[in-house]
């Protein structure tokens, strides 16, 4: 049988097998509704809880500043429209970044639709926002700052911590999108200093459709969802149980695995860029060489186009994505790469591997022996090449 | 979402590569929107001897490429700019509707090489 190797854990992480463990049970034993006053809702409650003070204790919150979400995309338009809405007597200006996630980005077109002013500051070659930047744009009437901590695409990091001190200092309201940055790196609200920041279980090894939105105590946010008053009032619909026993099963294991889980993927990163500036010429590595997720490679091949780039290596059993116009399901590639000033043509032959618990270093050498013949093939057949 | 047709075209894609002193070559697309197809024939009177292409995109654009080369190789000229790509897509049992648009340009890519081999044939007989 083919060899799979997963390069793509951006996109989505395995399953922990722990994570499996934990929630088991709560398909089978334990189905209460945890607002059932009974002692079959009052268990689950109990297990809601002790995830959730997990989740608090991996950011360091509070666990009633931990609200579970559908995900990171409820997270991310709750943090927006929430603060939108509660605060617009205040004024009516929002602050972002011309790279965020769509979840921020698309909420924030949205917004403008509804009559507010959004600025969408430019990053730099990198992908790096400068602080200065987000104090210029500061007006009496911006109500909320939006950045994301680590870029899903290009994995840049942005100095959310200087830009927190800015914003804070400015009485303005911060939200982060930490989905790629928690559980890969420290994240830390209070240093950070953000007032709202968006959690993702499955892409630090938990079960998707499940979330938090972190929430500042004393926080003026607008409901989202009406309903039965779940969440302290403040997120209705019954809980999904089995998302979020495995949110804080993952959130347990990330913070006892953070160290271990940075060294290797910082490891296993190092030697794919290496090694593919080594062995392919024509090709350039997108986002900040320092300021870097310890999972992402994104590099740009000359000549070639992403998709067919993908098809190949997935015939090679490798799995992997790219900001072609062809995988982004429009006419364009991805906005961020174009954001760094790439060319749509440099943009259209970009390929991201994310590296994640379950690779090795063996891993790292099949695609370092299969991506060069792939590249030669495509080259040759390309018209671009060797005019 | 790809036919297995299209999978053998692209993982086995038939004549690629260039032709020296070719009788004609179209190129279409262009590197901003991802695809770029060039297409070389080389003419017998009035029958498509040899066709080579070399293709810039997606697994789309280089499977109608390749599968365009096949469908005319030998044919007529006349026979060829029957060719279109629509029928190019359906020999390939269809293409994902997204790729239809962008990706689907082998048959005009050839089209525009025997407009090029024409063109020349009338430049020398002035």
């Amino acid at each position: 049988m083919l060899k799979r190797i997963y390069l793509d854990h951006a996109a989505t992480t395995p399953v922990h097998p722990e994570v499996r463990e934990a929630v088991l049970p709560f398909m089978g034993e334990y189905f209460g509704n945890p607002s059932s006053v009974h002692s079959f809702g009052r268990e689950v409650k109990k297990a809601i809880e002790e995830a959730r003070e997990k989740v608090a204790s991996l950011v360091g919150a509070k666990p009633e500043e931990i609200i579970f979400t559908s995900g990171a995309t409820e997270s991310d338009n709750w943090a927006i429209f929430g603060i939108a809405k509660a605060n617009e007597k205040k004024g009516n200006h929002i602050i972002t970044s011309n790279i965020e996630h769509h979840a921020v980005g698309d909420a924030c077109e949205m917004l403008e639709k509804m009559g507010f002013e959004v600025t969408y500051l430019p990053v730099d070659e990198n992908g790096l926002l400068h602080p200065e930047q987000v104090e210029a744009a500061i007006t009496e009437k911006t109500i909320l700052v939006t950045i994301m901590h680590g870029n899903n695409e290009i994995g840049t990091i942005q100095p959310i911590k200087e830009i927190g001190e800015i914003v804070k200092a400015k009485g303005v309201y911060f939200h982060t999108d930490a989905v790629q940055t928690t559980g890969q790196i420290p994240v830390n609200v209070n240093e950070l200093k953000v007032d709202l920041m968006s959690i993702s279980a499955h892409k630090m090894y938990g079960l998707k459709g499940v979330g938090a939105l972190y929430v500042r105590k004393g926080t003026k946010l607008g409901k989202f969802i009406y309903g039965g008053a779940q969440e302290r009032r403040k997120r209705s619909g019954t809980e999904n149980i089995v998302g979020i026993i495995s949110l804080g099963k993952a959130a347990e294991i990330a913070q006892r695995e953070l160290e271990q889980r940075m060294a290797h993927n910082t490891k296993l990163r190092d030697k794919l860029i290496n090694g593919i500036l080594e062995k392919i010429p024509h090709v350039r590595l997108n986002g900040d060489r320092e300021k870097r997720l310890p999972n992402n490679v994104n590099m740009s091949f000359q000549y070639v186009e992403g998709e067919s780039l993908l098809l190949n290596l997935d015939l090679k059993g490798i799995a992997a994505s790219s900001g072609s116009a062809c995988t982004s399901g429009s006419l364009d590639p991805s906005h961020v790469l174009l954001a760094i000033g790439l060319s749509h043509e440099i943009a259209h032959g970009s390929l991201r591997m994310t590296v994640g618990s379950d690779n090795t270093e063996a891993d790292i050498d099949y695609v370092l022996e299969v991506l060069p013949e792939i590249m030669d093939r495509l080259r040759a057949m390309s018209p671009l090449y060797n005019k | 979402m790809y036919s297995e047709k299209v999978m053998d075209h692209f993982s086995n894609p038939r004549n690629v590569g260039t032709m020296d002193n070719a009788k004609g070559v179209g190129e279409v697309g262009n590197a901003k929107c991802g695809d770029i197809m060039r297409i070389y024939i080389d003419v017998d009177g009035e029958k498509i001897k040899d066709v080579k292409f070399q293709t810039f995109g997606c697994g789309a654009a280089i499977a109608t490429s390749s599968m365009v080369t096949e469908m005319v190789k030998g044919k007529t000229l006349d026979e060829a700019l029957k060719v279109t790509n629509k029928a190019v897509a359906e020999a390939l049992g269809g293409l994902p509707p997204a790729k239809m648009h962008c990706s689907n340009l082998a048959a005009d890519a050839l089209h525009k090489a025997i407009e090029d081999y024409k063109a020349k044939l009338e430049e020398e007989k002035k």
